[in-house]
């Protein structure tokens, strides 16, 4: 049979994965990742918590924008809130990220404006943000290319002696590409200080995750070297958490870290995919049930550090900035057409220079033609 | 100045760029302690110690990718490539990354790479070790490619090469890594033409003869034999094959009126056939007779004792000179 055979329930379960918030909101002791929750700063918590749901919000706003024709494709991160924005904000301002394409939250909390979301989805540039402001390489489509640029940025920062890692974003899928493979050999060579964050969200498409892989994808860390924490994806402190320890490992100078976050893809791959054709309702229904959302705002209620006015308050700055996102979005400026010769080279191209003025020309033979009408 | 072979011109010219350019990296395979499989990169390594000359791991697209990276950084990688064959596995990361990131972000990232490739056949080697993929790389945009054709011009085309801030892939023919020839290393790079120009290495007044890399040194032996049968051949070194220079190509071939392209690579979709139809765009009224092209046959690199039958030597050139000449097969063979 050419199917993959069946794999052992070990690569597949959940329930193994590092965490210290059940899927009911109950906080349980994590022996790996106690120690770097410290006192769970309230400030921080809720800080967690109103950039999941923006970013959910954000994520919905993007949907939407795409089925009424604003955007040619949206990729949802629906369910991935907490590996995306837990992550993100145990890292510091100066360490470079390289994004997969589905990392809508990782944009959000470092910081995008409203446009920067959406931009490159419309078709108007193919990176939207300002990747030196937000310290973020562009979203990668060429799947796991990018282990590779946060590997070789990482052993820039070597040589530098500075006090940063880098930090790389990927799906499950993308552990099957030789360029991942071969990030974790050149950073565990080098002992590179880069943190490979692996977002299990159990499909690449059609292709569920034991297509991918006979073993847990944290399993395959350690036989390159590299130690390796498979958490709860849907649990935003374990997130959290998870990136301090694996930074702080970096920071000192022991090398690579990965992460596998297991979580799970709510929606569709993109807006052009159809999930019913592969994956069935009792499989998402089941994972509703362990939304990383509902789990963290449990918890911060029960903590007494939430309340009906602040998920309202924070509900209202999401919708405030969805309509932003929606406005900058149907706003958008198209630049002029000649531009898409521009930006090839730093420097004077003699083959282009010609191209362009000639595009220039006859672009502006139109203008003359409606002149005249 | 000294005499040199195209070897050590290289090794000078990575070692004058990495003094005067802390940013300038090496990484490869077998760089290091060996000097690298031609010794190209021979003493770099004492000189300026493995932070500065990586020994990488034996993989090209994590050799490409981390060159990425550490240009995101901020630094000046020069990848070398261990021979023409294997660049193939870094294919991705050059034509998706590599050429498109200033593009991309809209010049927000640099790529300034350079990726050394030594290239070509004729020297008898095994199989994947005497390719020609120029034209797979002239076709993505975003790239320069740059081919040497003597130690002179390798020393200054990689100077400018690495000083670049676009990326460069930068041919270096293994056929001629131990020829020699006269290099001024403190000459004055901003004295020297820039990278994207050719040159005239001959005057002629009845044949345009286009080439580049090891082929230059067989054109000029084409032109030697061609002028006892009196036939003026102009030869042309595009030393860039992307960007190519069109005006020194077509002043040459509307003074001519016949042009003829010669190169190692394949002859379908190649450079030849960009710079054929470019001519005819350019130069029709020009012309004498139709442009012809004098290219390795449509085949996979045959093996080292058949290599002769698919590299275009002085006799094929010859014939193609006879035919934009409208005469009878007089050149060719002339020379034996
Ligand atoms: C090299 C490459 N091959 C194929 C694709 C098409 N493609 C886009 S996303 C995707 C699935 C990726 O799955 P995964 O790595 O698990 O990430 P996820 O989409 O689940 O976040 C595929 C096959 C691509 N973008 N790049």
């Amino acid at each position: 049979m050419l199917t993959p055979a069946a794999v052992p329930d070990l690569a597949l379960s959940v329930d193994d994965a590092a965490r210290v918030l059940t899927p009911e909101g109950e906080r349980i002791p994590d022996p790996t990742l106690d120690p770097w929750l410290g006192s769970l700063d309230p400030g921080l918590l809720r800080a967690l918590y109103r950039d999941m749901v923006l970013t959910r919000r954000v994520d919905a706003e993007g949907f939407a924008l795409q089925r009424q024709g604003q955007l040619g494709l949206w990729p949802p991160c629906r369910g991935q809130e907490a590996v995306q924005i837990g992550t993100t904000h145990a890292l510091a301002a100066a360490d470079m990220i390289f994004p997969s394409y589905r990392e809508t939250g990782v944009v959000l909390a470092r910081g995008a404006r409203p446009d920067e979301f959406v931009m490159a989805w419309r078709g108007e540039a193919h990176t939207a943000y300002d990747i030196q402001r937000l310290r973020m390489a562009p979203m990668q489509v060429i799947i796991g290319a990018h282990a590779l640029h946060a590997t070789g940025y990482a052993m820039g920062i070597q040589r530098d002696g500075a006090d940063e890692i880098a930090v790389a974003y990927f799906g499950d899928g993308a552990t099957s590409q030789g360029d991942v493979s071969e990030a974790l050999v050149f950073s565990a060579s080098y002992q590179a200080p880069v943190v490979f964050v692996c977002s299990n969200n159990q499909w690449a498409i059609s292709e569920p995750v034991d297509v991918q892989s006979r073993v847990p994808l944290a399993a395959r860390a350690p036989g390159f070297g590299i130690p390796s924490m498979r958490v709860d994806g849907n649990d935003v402190l374990a997130c959290y958490a998870a990136m301090r320890w694996a930074r702080e490992r970096a920071r000192r100078g022991e090398g690579p870290t990965f992460l596998e976050a297991v979580t799970y893809r709510m929606g569709p791959h993109t807006t052009a995919d159809d999930p019913t054709r592969y994956r069935d309702a009792a499989e998402v229904e089941r994972w509703q049930r362990r939304d990383p959302i509902t789990r963290f705002e449990t918890y911060l209620r029960a903590q007494g550090l939430l309340d009906d006015d602040a998920v309202a308050e924070v509900a209202a700055a999401a919708d405030t900035l969805a309509a932003a996102v929606r406005a900058a979005c149907v706003g958008a400026q198209t630049r002029p057409g000649v531009e898409v010769l521009d930006d090839v080279y730093a420097e004077p191209h003699t083959g282009l220079a010609e191209e362009r003025r000639e595009y220039a020309e006859y672009l502006a033979g139109f203008a003359e033609t409606e002149e005249r009408a | 100045m000294s005499t040199m072979t195209l070897a050590r011109a290289v090794n000078a010219s990575l070692r004058s760029a990495m003094m005067d350019d802390p940013r300038v990296l090496l990484l490869g395979e077998d760089i290091g302690k060996l000097g690298g499989v031609f010794r190209v990169t021979d003493g770099l390594l004492d000189q300026f110690g493995a932070a500065r000359v990586i020994d990488t791991p034996l993989a090209e697209s994590g050799i490409m990718g981390t060159a990425v990276g550490l240009a995101y950084r901020g630094y000046r990688p020069v990848v070398e490539i261990q021979f023409d064959g294997f660049v193939y596995p870094a294919f991705d990361q050059i034509v998706c990354q590599v050429a498109k990131l200033y593009y991309r972000t809209r010049g927000a990232v640099r790529m300034p790479l350079t990726i050394r490739i030594p290239w070509g056949g004729g020297i008898g080697a095994a199989e994947h070790h005497s390719e020609s993929p120029e034209a797979y790389f002239v076709h993505t945009a975003g790239l320069r490619v740059i081919a040497a054709s003597d130690p002179r011009e390798a020393y200054v085309l990689l100077r400018q090469a690495i000083a670049s801030d676009d990326p460069v892939v930068f041919f270096e023919p293994k056929r001629l890594y131990h020829s020699k020839g006269e290099v001024d290393t403190d000459l004055d790079l901003a004295d020297e033409p820039p990278m994207g120009l050719a040159r005239v290495v001959r005057d002629g007044t009845d044949v345009t003869l286009v080439t580049y890399g090891a082929q230059v040194a067989i054109a000029l032996d084409a032109a030697v034999a061609a002028e006892d049968e009196g036939v003026s051949i102009e030869v042309i070194d595009l030393r860039s094959i992307s960007p190519v220079d069109y005006r020194t190509v077509t002043a040459s071939v509307r003074k001519t009126g016949r042009a003829i392209v010669t190169h190692e690579a394949a002859r379908e979709a190649g450079v030849g056939a960009e710079i054929v139809a470019s001519i005819a765009e350019r130069c029709f009224e020009y012309l004498e007779a139709a442009p012809q092209r004098v290219t390795g046959h449509d085949i996979p690199y045959p093996p080292a004792k058949l290599e002769g039958h698919h590299l275009p030597d002085l006799d094929r050139i010859l014939a193609a000179v006879d035919r934009v000449m409208d005469r009878p097969h007089t050149l060719a063979g002339a020379a034996q």
